[in-house]
């Protein structure tokens, strides 16, 4: 069977450079960079090397960058850790309804422990009202944290304009930026960045390694409490190949990516018409514009995004209703739901993501194999069968679900 | 045994003993295997006074159990995610029945509108030609119609649980381990070296693990509201109780009463907020009504003989079913019985056999639950 993958915003493969570049450091490169000795020298060479490699195409200095475990690790560190480091300015957070779980939930649980949040709305296309950001931010504000780029929809926020916002009044600025790193361009010094997350994964890096962007005189209480690695900011031993792979992934994306970015949006287009041609009822969700070059989040009225999801898996064709739980299981987005797409809209997304390997003939295969799926479900959906009807208290049951 | 050789059939898993082996032994049989488990109840919902987690039916840990069984055989394995649903449909109508006066039995919803609606109909988007789950029962295909039967194993015959099926669910859904024992099941799982979870075999409700459901309800409704006094059958009044869904019928502790006899909940009349109890002799029901009912024969017109069992871990009783009208029928026992409770499941059998069943619907104290109006007339 054809194995096709789309789902690039959930994980991407790790590259064969970057694979290369990492495998010395499960060999005889075995140090721990602590160490002061030579076997912990070489290795150390090779972390400080990647940090370099990171902060390259991110426009920082390498100093400001703390190597962690993950995304969701650097998206606590940045909140926990400015809400202790800046209790006796204030208590409140600005973020938006529209954030990953990795900050909505970490939010939720510094609420618990007194902090206020105010959870921005976004319109129908999933962008902020940039006023209203500005009219949230009060005396007691300590931090903003809005995401670059929407997981599930793609939608890009304009994290320069934020950021300017944020300098104006004195109020620190973190951004997720785990989907928008190695898809667009960086800049923490023209965007007023204080803290951004990053995760090696979704740029074809190994699983397991994040970064966290600290710009330099940011107080921020230490997170991970242990040794003194990572200039005492970030406790545990690193993770080195993890880490090498990560600069390598870096490397090869300030390199490559305005040429990749430029082929999957060919593609991913292509897609977005073939779909919109070949089949009726269909919604775009996410900004038609202002939108990541490899993400396509459309709803296929009156059927569920979750059968279609396991049908499309049955042909070889991996995509995804949204973010992935830990489960697998589905859960009925929060993204859309804060877009006020209606809920079965809402039920029905599906979303591709394209990535460096995708191919003109894989977006072709999709083309030929998800029409007649969508056609199927929907000739057997209850909703789809009784539409004609005036009122059926089937759907309108369905439709409150 | 019907032949699975090339068909594509979804099993419902749980991770569990039954469910693995169901899947392990149509996989053998040359199926096309796919394992589905349903995720029904966020546990997060849930924690106990002591933060305690829990895990039993179609919890996290059963999707993780499930998972990895399908790794092991090899299958493809994919979790549905019904908690609305389930929400909607069973806990909503488990709290409606407790605050009727009623004593749910959440799993035969459960089945019916999750397992057999919902979870079919997910197996049919898959295009499989049959849905099958590891229940102890049988589904059997006389030439003209579907049957549903006991399972093989009496003491694990699941057969209650599943009398909403219709024919055409039976046309997709079969029960692997309907013709064998636990024993046997225990022994292919050794036989295949299945990496099954030890499970107990819960009576527990699932989405209340701690079995303080009590808690659950007034944590859902609210606490308070319908306390009440407790009344004896013949009218008068002898305490106070602290809402009538703590009560079941037939229940004998808790009610804190002093009084010559032992005294049973022999009624539960939510619309006056009463619990009423009488002497043992007074549990004792020959006729009820039972609603809802669903033939699994040609619907019959006039009235028959049948077996009837009113609980999960009851043993038959020969009773007469007369037909009250196309949902309800009066269930005429030969000998009467106690523990006859409104919201409990009347299924009737012929032989091994299930020919119908329905809801209990009224015993012979307290009014018609849910329907909440002449009810005190009857004391």
């Amino acid at each position: 069977m054809k194995r096709i993958y789309l789902d690039y915003n959930a994980t991407t493969p790790v590259r064969p450079e970057v694979l290369e570049a990492l495998l010395p450091y499960y060999r005889d490169q075995f140090g721990n960079p602590s160490s002061v000795h030579w076997a912990g020298r070489q290795v150390a060479g090779a972390v400080e090397k990647a940090r370099e490699q990171v902060a390259a195409l991110i426009n920082c200095s390498p100093a400001e960058i703390v190597f962690v475990s993950c995304g969701t690790e650097a998206d606590n560190a940045a909140l926990k850790g400015t809400v202790d480091a800046l209790k006796a300015k204030g208590n409140h957070i600005i973020t938006t309804a529209v954030e990953h779980p990795a900050v909505l939930e970490t939010c939720r649980y510094l609420e618990k422990t007194g902090c206020r949040v105010t959870y921005l709305p976004v319109d129908a296309d999933g962008m902020l009202d940039l006023d209203e950001l500005e009219r949230a931010i009060t005396p007691e504000t300590i931090l903003i944290s809005v995401m670059w780029a929407n997981n599930e929809t793609g939608t890009i926020f304009p994290i320069e304009q934020i950021g300017a916002i944020a300098r104006r009044h004195g109020v620190r600025f973190h951004t997720d930026a785990v989907q928008a790193v190695g898809k667009l361009a960086i800049d923490v010094q023209q965007c007023n960045v204080d803290l951004l997350a990053i995760s090696a994964h979704k740029l074809g890096a190994p699983k397991g390694v994040g970064v966290l962007y600290v710009r330099r005189g940011t107080r921020l209480t230490q997170f991970m409490h242990g040794g003194h690695q990572e200039r005492n900011r970030r406790a545990g031993t690193h993770n080195v190949a993890g880490i090498v792979g990560l600069g390598k992934a870096c490397e090869l994306a300030l390199a490559e990516r305005e040429t990749h970015a430029g082929r999957v949006r060919e593609l991913r287009d292509r897609l977005e018409r073939g779909i919109f041609e070949k089949i009726p009822n269909v919604k775009l969700n996410g900004h038609p514009t202002e939108r990541l070059p490899n993400t396509l989040n459309v709803s296929f009225a009156w059927i569920e995004g979750e059968s279609l999801l396991l049908n499309l898996d049955m042909k070889g064709i991996a995509a995804s209703s949204g973010s992935a739980c830990t489960s697998g299981s589905l859960e009925p987005s929060h993204v859309l739901g804060a877009m006020c797409v209606e809920v079965t809209l809402a039920h029905s997304s599906t979303r591709f993501s394209l990535g460096p390997d995708t191919t003109g003939e894989d977006v072709d295969y999709v083309l030929e194999v998800l029409p007649p799926i969508v056609q199927r479900l929907r000739d057997m959906s209850p909703l789809y069968n009784c539409r004609q009807q005036e009122s059926c208290a089937g759907c309108e049951t369905l439709k409150k679900l | 045994m019907e032949s699975f050789a090339g068909k594509r059939v979804v099993v419902a898993m749980s991770g569990g003993v039954d469910s693995s082996v169901a899947a392990a032994l149509l996989k053998e049989q040359g199926a096309e295997v796919i394992g589905l488990t349903m995720q029904i109840w966020d546990y997060r919902n849930f924690t106990a006074p002591d933060g305690q987690h829990f895990g039993t039916c179609c919890s996290l840990d059963d999707v993780y159990d499930a998972r990895r069984v399908a790794e092991q055989l090899g299958i493809p394995f994919y979790v549905v995610n019904f908690e609305a649903e389930f929400a909607k449909t069973v806990i909503d109508a488990f709290c409606d029945d407790y605050f009727n006066g009623r004593t749910p039995n959440p799993c035969v919803l459960c089945n019916q509108k999750l397992k057999f609606e919902l979870l079919l109909r997910r197996a049919k988007e898959l295009e499989a030609d049959f849905l099958a789950t590891g229940h102890y029962a049988q589904v059997v295909h006389d030439g003209t119609r579907y049957a549903l039967r006991k399972g093989v194993d009496a003491a694990k015959d699941q057969s209650y649980f599943l009398f909403t099926l219709t024919q055409e669910q039976m046309a997709m859904v079969r029960f692997p381990l309907g013709g064998m024992t636990k024993e046997e099941v225990r022994a292919h799982a050794a036989r295949l070296n299945l990496r099954v979870a030890e499970k107990a075999e819960s009576q527990d409700i699932c989405f209340v693990p701690d079995g303080d459901y009590v808690r659950f309800l007034e944590e859902q409704r609210g606490a308070g509201l319908l306390d009440g006094e407790i009344v004896h059958v013949s009218g008068r009044v002898l305490g106070r109780h602290h809402g009538t869904y703590r009560y079941t019928i037939g229940q004998r502790r808790g009610l804190g009463i002093a009084w010559p006899e032992p005294l049973f909940v022999v009624g539960i009349d939510a619309g006056q907020k009463r619990v009423i109890v009488g002497e043992k002799p007074h549990l004792a029901v020959s006729e009820f009504l039972v609603d809802e009912v669903n033939w699994l024969i040609a619907a019959p017109a006039g009235p028959l003989d049948a077996a009837c069992r009113i609980r999960y871990r009851h043993q038959e009783i020969p009773a007469q079913i007369r037909i009250v009208d196309a949902d309800t029928v009066r269930v005429v026992m030969k000998e009467p019985q106690d523990g006859v409770t409104p919201g409990q499941a009347a299924v009737f059998y012929r032989g091994d056999e299930v020919i119908g069943g329905g809801w209990i619907d009224v015993g012979a104290h307290g009014p018609r639950p849910g329907r909440m109006t002449a009810g005190a007339a009857k004391l």
